[in-house]
């Protein structure tokens, strides 16, 4: 029997990274900064969000939230008091897996999200330490969310989630005084892996640190900026470099 | 446990190229830093590609290994543990060079016409 050998050399990833620029180019129209917000179960995502977004569109920042979970409307309806625009996404019926959000997952979501009434949107993704570092959505930046229950050596364990973000918030320091935990340790390890990632301590709970955090994001690229940014890097379809390469010889 | 969705990730992909050849073997770069299990990835290849070309085709695995880069010093090195910093610069310019390859190299299919010749009589 005759076998063909057939050259790919196409990363697996590509049909995600597609949807993912489809969804881009939908942030881009209503100019929406997007953040991808990750973590393991229970560090603390939501009671993040409770603490930190209240108010924030007061200060000039319109946030909205897409709530990723596998089952359930808990998440959402924790939000739901803050008054901003919250949509949730259940994963159970979505594409392939459970345990994260992919690009065609949020773009299944974004017909039910206002991006023309807010700034930031920030995805809530599922609680997983290693799959949603996998799969872009879109998003402009990415943030960890790890807590001090978890143990310092997380970095060095996960580091394929903790290279894949901006911004690491190390939360419930307030329970720090009760635990034999180093903290200095676990910044020390984050940077190991990820010297480029801003560390944020914060406790949700206790509220310290979470003007830090809200200065974060007010601070984020808006959308045209962010866009342009992107364009430069990944965007070749106008690059007069680009079609002279594909020009005929 | 990402292994299930890479799994997904890999069978479209080859589909894709396969065009409605059957496929019989599957070479694909994985970076050491994917942190995929190779046993994993296996069991769950053969769950998702039934009934699709990709059934029955076998899958080697080529390794590429997490090799950094010093934009300072232009040291170049293998990390077997993950830590991202230049013994002599520090970690400001650490790059990684290779080891985040997760890509579908090259497949091997039947022929169609071949195959029809070789088709019992």
């Amino acid at each position: 029997m005759h076998r063909t050998k057939v050259r790919v050399v196409e990363d697996a990833l590509d049909a995600n990274n597609t949807i993912a620029s489809a969804n881009r180019s939908d942030f881009d129209r209503s100019n929406v900064t997007v953040v991808n917000l990750m973590s393991a179960p229970g560090a603390g995502k939501t009671t993040l969000l409770e603490r930190s977004l209240e108010g924030l569109a007061e200060e000039g920042l319109r946030v909205g939230v897409l709530e990723g979970d596998v089952q359930g409307s808990f998440d959402a309806d924790r939000l739901s008091v803050l008054h901003i625009p919250v949509v949730q996404l259940n994963t159970d019926n979505g594409f392939g897996g459970e345990c994260h959000l992919d690009a065609n997952m949020v773009r299944s979501a974004l017909p039910a999200v206002p991006l023309d009434d807010m700034d930031v949107l920030i995805v809530e993704n599922v609680g997983n330490l290693v799959c949603p570092a996998e799969f872009r959505i879109g998003e402009d930046a990415r943030i960890m969310v790890c807590s001090v229950t978890e143990g310092e050596d997380k970095p060095l364990k996960y580091p394929l989630m903790f290279r894949a973000c901006e911004l690491v918030v190390i939360n419930k320091i307030d329970l720090l005084e009760h635990l034999d935990f180093d903290v200095d340790r676990l910044e020390a390890n984050i940077l190991q892996v990820n010297h480029h990632a801003k560390v944020i301590r914060v406790s949700a709970k206790t509220g310290e640190g979470v003007e830090e955090f809200r200065a974060w994001l007010q601070a984020l690229p808006s959308r045209p900026a962010a866009a342009a940014h992107e364009h430069d890097h990944h965007d070749h379809e106008h690059d007069d470099h680009a079609d002279h390469e594909h020009a005929p010889a | 446990m990402h292994e299930f969705d890479l799994s997904s990730a890999i069978v479209q992909t080859v589909n894709k190229h396969a065009d409605g050849r059957k496929v019989t073997h599957i070479t694909l770069q994985v970076g050491r830093l994917r942190q995929v299990v190779k046993d994993t990835l296996l069991f769950y290849l053969a769950i998702v590609g039934r009934d699709t070309p990709c059934e029955g085709a076998t899958l080697e695995i080529i390794d590429v290994p997490a090799v950094l880069v010093c934009n300072n010093c232009q040291n170049e090195w293998e990390i077997e543990i993950p830590a991202f910093i230049c013994g002599t610069c520090g970690p400001g310019a650490v790059e990684v060079k290779t080891g985040e390859e997760f890509m579908v190299e090259s497949i091997e299919v039947e022929d169609e016409e071949d195959a029809a010749c070789t088709a019992p009589r």
